[in-house]
């Protein structure tokens, strides 16, 4: 395929698919159960986002950081912060004399200062933390974004962000597009940077520091610059998240939320953009909507069906991630990415997989007695 | 005929906490030149080495490249009692820049043990030691501003791995390569950021004696062709006679001999540090 029809074929799907969701969402009403196909577009785009920008510094750039989530909160509240009408100011900072600022920003311009707030903290976090090496970088950003939220928080910082209580009345968008196109734009912007020199100094550094070095690489500045650009793109996916929510609380960024873009990243494939869509996409899926069933009591005429209680969703999904975990360990997608010829390679081997499914099964044990013995003769 | 100084090592000393692992050091590459440095395992050839490319500022001493003094340290905080070197007062300034720049002044490197880019391609190894001469940005290059950059980069990538005879192999994994096609790889790669001066830290290690040969006559060619003075640690002691013009002999971190490969080949103290235990 050249290289022109494969750019008219990617422009066509995504037209498609805008237009497939435009009319879907003129169509189904809100009350069908069907509309959960938009939480999962819209909560899984913003998802999406969040996990590419973490793959950016852990999967491409080999920094193991976890401060995904504090970002975030400091994209959310910097775009909550500017986005509430000045005249709702007094019933959401009731307890704070309606807040310190006064003024209404335009949507777009709080986005991106959600984006620039969220990465000039980066930048100041990074300049002492960034020369710590795995395990310490991971445990000082940790650290980062529970203090970042614990300010939050502060009640002394209220007419701010109004200590403990919700942010809210502030702008959402009304369709799931907004989102979505969105989302599309800044994944995009990470792939073009991915693509480029510096995504390969980034690569490069992942794969060996001292040689990345010796290229003439400078890793801090380098570093610097991906754990940026992430953190950018981090306080963006805040601020979308803070509207597909209407409503944000601090207390709600917390460390858990970090490991599930950890999860997605790591299901998905680190070093590759793709699979953190997929895998983003999935996730939400399965925890929204899929899943849900597991919670609810249900009764087959008067038999009730075992285990179904509220709480068992989030034991079969459990599971799954460790089904994926053991028998996908580089992820779904590894580190390749998605391309027209590779999509069209898997559908025409798809009837030959399908068929040697039973094979492979049979084959499991072998491949974890094969792996012990390896493990043995090297302990030897 | 006097020439033309590329690299002087003077007095370079470097001690990790009680271990003087390179003592007094001094030495000078000329334009041209290969020059060899030989001497038994743990003798402090590779700290030499990391002690000219910025991985570690040596404790005390000084290096010049092209006239310009690009590392210079004396003992100071804890290292100043502790200091069993010579020279100690002789150097004031500290400059210790890191590896990237230095590489930059135009001395690269290869490694004793390949660290190459390995789950990178052959031509994305060789690309990436390009981006140190991008005169773009990080949004000229995000948003593909730099196309005309881009493409001279890639161009020159190419004509690199062409002339290397590493053009078949562009697309492969670095890490699926022979042996001895990584060791070219990064040779090639060290290549690709247009030094003045090569280090190749143990070259032929691991090659059969055919391929020591082959690498022999390719360093030379490599030096003719791209204007180099080349500085190499070698254990093959064939393979260092054959090619370097000038020898300098390391034992215990203290220079004991250098000359031309006769008079190494003759000197009794070399015989008995070196070449006595190996033979
Ligand atoms: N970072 C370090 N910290 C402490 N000691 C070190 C360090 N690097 C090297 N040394 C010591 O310095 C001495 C010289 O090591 P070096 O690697 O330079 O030897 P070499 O001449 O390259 O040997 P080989 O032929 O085995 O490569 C060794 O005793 C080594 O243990
Ligand atoms: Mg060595």
């Amino acid at each position: 395929m050249s290289k022109q029809k494969k750019w008219l074929l990617s422009c066509i799907a995504i037209a498609a698919f805008l237009a497939i969701v435009y009319v879907l969402e003129a169509t189904i009403p809100k009350s069908s159960q069907w509309s959960m196909l938009f939480t999962v577009l819209e909560k899984g785009s913003i998802y999406a986002l969040v996990a590419v920008s973490m793959n950016l510094v852990n999967g491409f750039t080999g920094l193991f950081s976890l401060g995904q989530a504090g970002f975030m909160l400091i994209g959310a509240y910097a775009y909550a912060i500017f986005t509430i009408p000045v005249e709702q100011r007094a019933a959401v900072y009731q307890y704070f004399d309606g807040g310190l600022v006064q003024f209404t920003l335009p949507v777009i311009v709080s986005i991106l200062i959600a984006g620039l707030v969220a990465a000039a903290f980066a930048f100041l976090i990074g300049l002492p933390v960034l020369r710590l090496k795995s395990d310490y970088l991971a445990i000082a950003t940790l650290g980062f974004a529970e203090i970042i939220r614990a300010i939050f928080q502060w009640n002394t910082l209220g007419p701010i962000t109004n200590g403990s209580n919700l942010l809210r009345k502030f702008y959402t968008y009304d369709s799931a597009l907004y989102p979505i196109i969105a989302c599309g734009i800044c994944i995009a912007i990470i792939v073009l940077l991915i693509n480029s020199s510096y995504g390969r100094a980034f690569k490069a550094i992942r794969e060996d520091e001292i040689a990345a070095e010796a290229m003439g690489i400078n890793l801090f500045k380098h570093k610097q610059m991906s754990f940026v650009i992430s953190s950018f793109f981090a306080g963006v996916g805040g601020a979308l998240l803070a509207m597909f929510q209407t409503t944000i609380q601090a207390s709600a960024f917390k460390a858990a939320m970090t490991y599930e873009f950890l999860l997605i990243v790591v299901i998905g494939g680190m070093g590759s953009v793709t699979g953190s869509v997929i895998a983003s996409y999935l996730f939400i899926a399965c925890r929204e909507w899929w899943l849900r069933f597991l919670d609810a009591e249900t009764y087959i005429g008067d038999f009730k069906v075992p285990l179904l209680r509220a709480g068992f969703r989030n034991v079969v999904f459990a599971v799954i991630i460790m089904i994926i975990v053991l028998f996908y360990r580089k992820g779904i997608m590894g580190t390749n990415e998605f391309s027209w010829d590779a999509l069209i390679r898997w559908f025409k081997n798809l009837p030959k997989n399908i068929k040697s499914i039973p094979g492979r099964i049979k084959n499991i044990p072998n491949k974890f007695k094969r792996k012990s013995k390896k493990e043995a003769q090297i302990n030897e | 005929m006097s020439k033309e100084n590329v690299l002087r090592v003077s007095d370079v000393t470097m001690q990790f906490g009680g271990v003087v692992a390179v003592n007094n050091f001094s030495m000078e590459v000329n334009k041209g030149e290969i020059v060899g440095l030989i001497g038994p395992n743990g003798a402090g050839k590779t700290t030499a080495f990391n002690c000219i490319t910025g991985v570690y500022a040596p404790t005390n001493g000084q290096i010049e490249f092209n006239g310009e003094v690009i590392v210079s340290n004396h003992p100071h905080g804890k290292m100043k009692q502790m200091y069993k070197g010579e020279n100690m007062g002789k150097y004031n300034k500290i400059i210790a820049p890191t590896p990237d720049k230095i590489t930059k002044k135009g001395i690269a490197r290869t490694f004793q043990n390949i660290r190459l880019f390995s789950s990178l391609s052959v031509f994305d190894n060789v690309l990436i030691a390009k981006h140190l001469h991008a005169k773009q940005n990080v949004f000229t290059a995000t948003f593909r501003l730099n196309r005309k950059e881009e493409k001279r980069m890639r161009e020159e990538t190419m004509a690199l791995l062409k002339e290397q005879g590493l053009d078949k192999f562009k697309d492969d994994v670095a890490s699926s390569l022979p042996y001895g096609l990584q060791r070219r790889l990064e040779i090639a790669r060290a290549l690709a950021t247009n030094p003045k001066l090569l280090l190749l830290d143990e070259p032929a290690a691991g090659m059969n004696p055919q391929e020591s040969d082959e690498l022999m006559g390719f360093i030379g060619e490599i030096r003719d062709k791209y204007d180099l003075s080349i500085f190499l640690i070698e254990h093959h002691m064939q393979l260092v006679m054959g090619i370097c013009e000038r020898i300098y002999v390391l034992d215990y971190g203290i220079k004991i001999a250098e000359g031309n490969p006769e008079q190494i080949q003759n000197n009794p103290r070399v015989i008995e540090a070196y070449l006595g235990v190996d033979e």
